[in-house]
């Protein structure tokens, strides 16, 4: 009985993102109260039958109940109970629930934290969110839904889910990125209100922008989840592969790095407001077109789950909708904004003018990468795909370009900067960038590489601004501690973020340039070295496992003679899907990782295996700047301003 | 011109210039990374190019598979079951590479119309198959009939 309720609970939410795409809206539009009022209870009524469904679902997985048919797909008895859990959505169906269920969850929050933002906005936002929503649902219970039955008579045991997805990764991968996809419906949902409404005034972007903070904190965390995860667990150490479903998250993140940036203008100067609207309409499409592209199966992927025509048809409908009727209305709308203020070429809406340029014209290079071989395809002509050394070439172009700007436009005031008070920054930043960035790496390898010198000297010219920024805090201050204290969020926030982008740009820089990865063939007591390592391979063991069987190798690292680490790398085998698995050996380390998998046996006894060993410097540091990135679009969620303006309705 | 215009200007001529050479900057690096996909009736038909790399796909020929006994070099054949291809690889192939399913490597045309693999790409899990692939069968099995 149970999947029934899940059912009819998801018709109950569609029923009811119907009302609140419409009610509301007519209240707008009307004037009438009681409409505009009745959006907060039907975006409430939404979100519960949502989370019914997906508990209702949760609870199949977890129970086996094997007469839903993706439980049967997706699981299997001896299934650990935490893998029940997280299979949920490692399907199309139950992925799809899940994205709706946040969207009713950020709606929700807007609901209970818009404090004292106009009915007539709130409104306005919780009906743009609606519309989406039902958009969803409707897809989901035409073309995907979660509770289809194996009637009468439900298989014994199910198929079990894709070893690559038994991992912790895929507990808390989906889940962050999704919150970042969907989040951003949010900031495009207050830009169609402001657009239906005609209200563009600063309250507008003061009202968007923690929002849009949020959501791109979990994006960040999310694709860097995404990256740790494929880094240790595709068994063979890339931790970015610019696979198309990679682009995918990658594209919302970068239109959502430009609108972090051009909100910021939007509310301190009152400027760039129609730029703002366009982008918080772009950064939802491209998380509309990463949903598309991932769940459609045009793409070939870990990720595309199914390949099912008429569901890419319907999501592609619904964003053409999206983003044609959005587009319109923008078209029709935006030439109402006014705009007041100025602003000299080295100021601080110059340089975050020039951010926007770059980080949209990379978004549109990732693009016109991912969609080549589509439009190639869906024209019949050839099939092809383009190689990773574009986006490489490309990415690291233009991040030069940014990263230099960087330095200094992080320092600079608004309105106009000037050119003398930045002297000493150049002075004293950019010498000693460039000495920095050839003094280090040969402390850490022998070699000398010019790409390592021009990205270090670039994080140390970064470096330069940030402790600038510091001291024009602290100048005038009889307490600096206190003046630093005092900054806020929105400065600390930035400042941490910015920080983030270093320490990456270290960890990128180094791993790609200073790895070291060879294959090796060995047997049971060989040892063979690698930079200042030694590996031991001490033998293999058989370790069982709740649904796989593993064949183990135990390899010792040692250093001057003195062992440092044991590499525990798996051949693993699923019984149930009759798959093998590499599970790589891996030593973390904020300096270095060692890392250790194993290939094939290369005897029969399973004694000699090939394996691949490699040293990974920094590795480490392109997610934790990935996570001090995120810690800082948090941080800026506290600034005073935030918590007068919601709390202004008490 | 008064110097706020003249600014501005100099902002509009700066950002348009930037976005045009980052357009063709873009469209030239594009231009020399487009992988094309060649069948083996393709291949044996002279119609993939020696000098870039292409993506050859098809099944794995059951038996074809041949390591050398102190390396980690792989050879293999690639049929769409009208022609073949032989595929060299030095490295780790991926977990689920097997004779008889379906594969692609990415890599040059040698002049002895064998392929110098530097990347193999088998399917993720058991009941997929690579479109690239199930294309070229279709096109070889439709050739032969005719």
């Amino acid at each position: 009985m149970l999947p029934e309720y899940g059912h009819f609970a998801l018709i109950l939410a569609l029923l009811l993102a119907t009302g609140l795409s419409t009610l509301p809206l007519y209240g707008v539009l009307s004037g009438h109260g009681g409409f505009q009022r009745s959006a907060t209870a039907l975006t409430w009524g939404m979100t519960f039958f949502l989370a019914t469904a997906f508990t209702i679902l949760v609870v199949c997985f977890l129970v086996d109940d094997f007469s839903v048919r993706i439980v049967v797909e997706n699981s299997n008895s001896q299934l650990p109970w935490f893998y029940k859990f997280s299979a949920t959505w490692g399907n199309h169906e139950g992925s799809m629930l899940m994205w709706v269920l946040m969207l009713g969850g950020w709606a929700t929050a807007v609901s209970l934290f818009s404090g004292s933002l106009s009915q007539e906005l709130k409104s306005a936002v919780l009906a743009v969110m609606g519309m989406i929503s039902l958009a969803f649902l409707l897809f989901l219970l035409v073309t995907s839904n979660p509770f289809d039955r194996l009637l009468p008579i439900p298989p014994g045991d199910g198929g079990d889910l894709n070893p690559l997805l038994q991992d912790f990764g895929l507990i808390v991968h989906p889940p962050t990125l999704y919150m970042g996809y969907v989040g951003f419906s949010v900031a495009f949902a207050f830009a169609i209100a402001a657009l239906i409404t005609g209200r563009f005034d600063a309250g507008w972007s003061r009202w968007a922008r923690p929002w849009t903070n949020m959501a791109w904190a979990f994006l960040t965390l999310g694709i860097a989840l995404g990256s740790w995860w494929a880094y240790y667990e595709l068994g063979w150490g890339g931790w970015w592969f610019w696979d198309p479903v990679e682009n995918a998250s990658f594209m919302p993140w970068l239109i959502g790095t430009a609108l972090i940036h051009s909100q910021a203008v939007s509310e301190k100067r009152n400027l760039f407001k129609s730029w703002t609207l366009l982008l918080a309409i772009l950064a939802f499409s491209f998380s509309l077109l990463g949903t598309f592209l991932v769940r459609s199966g045009v793409l070939t992927s870990v990720h595309a789950f199914a390949t099912d025509p008429e569901r890419g048809l319907f999501i592609l409908v619904i964003l053409l909708v999206t983003i044609g009727s959005s587009l319109l209305l923008y078209a029709l709308r935006a030439g109402q904004i006014r705009l007041a203020g100025e602003y000299r070429l080295v100021s601080r809406e110059s340089f975050l003018l020039f951010n926007n340029i770059i980080l949209v014209v990379i978004a549109f290079m990732v693009l016109l990468g991912t969609l080549f071989p589509l439009v190639f395809d869906a024209f019949n002509w050839r099939k092809l795909s383009v190689g990773a050394p574009y986006f490489n070439a490309m990415f690291n172009f233009f991040m030069v370009f940014l990263l230099s700007l960087l330095g200094v436009g992080q320092v600079l005031r608004w309105k106009r900067h000037p050119l003398s008070d930045l002297r000493p920054l150049f002075k004293v930043g950019i010498p000693v960038a460039l000495v920095m960035g050839l003094v280090l790496p040969p402390l850490i390898t022998a070699s000398f590489n010019w790409r390592v010198w021009l990205g270090l000297a670039l994080v140390f010219w970064l470096l330069a601004g940030l402790v600038r920024m510091l001291l024009d805090r602290t100048r005038n201050a009889s307490q600096p501690w206190r003046a630093l204290r005092r900054a806020g969020g929105s400065f600390w926030g930035m400042w941490l973020a910015h920080l983030g982008v270093a320490v990456s740009v270290v960890g990128v820089v180094l791993v790609s340039n200073y790895d070291l990865a060879r294959d090796f063939r060995m047997a049971p007591g060989d040892t063979v070295s690698m930079g200042d390592y030694q590996f031991r391979f001490d033998g293999m063991n058989i370790v069982d496992g709740p649904n796989y069987q593993s064949d183990q190798g135990v390899i010792t690292v040692l250093r001057n003679d003195q062992p440092i680490a044991e590499l525990h790398p798996e051949k693993r085998f699923y019984t149930v899907q009759r798959n093998t698995m590499t599970e790589a050996g891996i030593d973390a380390g904020l300096f270095r990782d060692l890392y250790a998998s194993l290939a094939e046996p290369l005897d029969d006894e399973h004694q000699t295996w090939a394996v691949r060993l490699q040293v990974k410097p920094f590795v480490r540091w392109i997610w934790l700047g990935s996570i001090l990135m995120a810690a800082g679009g948090v941080l800026a969620l506290f600034d005073r301003r935030y918590r007068k303006a919601s709390g202004g309705r008490s | 011109m008064n110097p706020k215009r003249k600014q501005r200007l100099i902002l509009i001529l700066l950002g348009t210039s930037g976005v045009a050479v980052a357009v063709l900057l873009v469209l030239f690096a594009l231009g020399q990374n487009m992988n094309f996909f060649y069948s083996p009736s393709d291949i044996a038909q002279g119609d993939a190019p020696l000098d870039r790399d292409i993506r050859a796909g098809g099944m794995v020929k059951d038996g074809s598979v041949q390591r050398d006994s102190d390396s980690l070099r792989v050879s293999f054949v690639v049929t769409d079951f009208v022609s073949e291809v032989q595929v060299n690889y030095e490295g780790i192939l991926p977990d689920l590479f097997r004779e008889g399913d379906g594969v692609v490597a990415i890599g040059r045309l040698m002049e002895n119309g064998q392929v110098e693999a530097s990347e193999v790409l088998a399917k993720h899990d058991e009941t997929y198959m690579p479109p690239e692939v199930t294309d070229a069968l279709e096109r070889a099995e439709s050739a032969s009939i005719y």
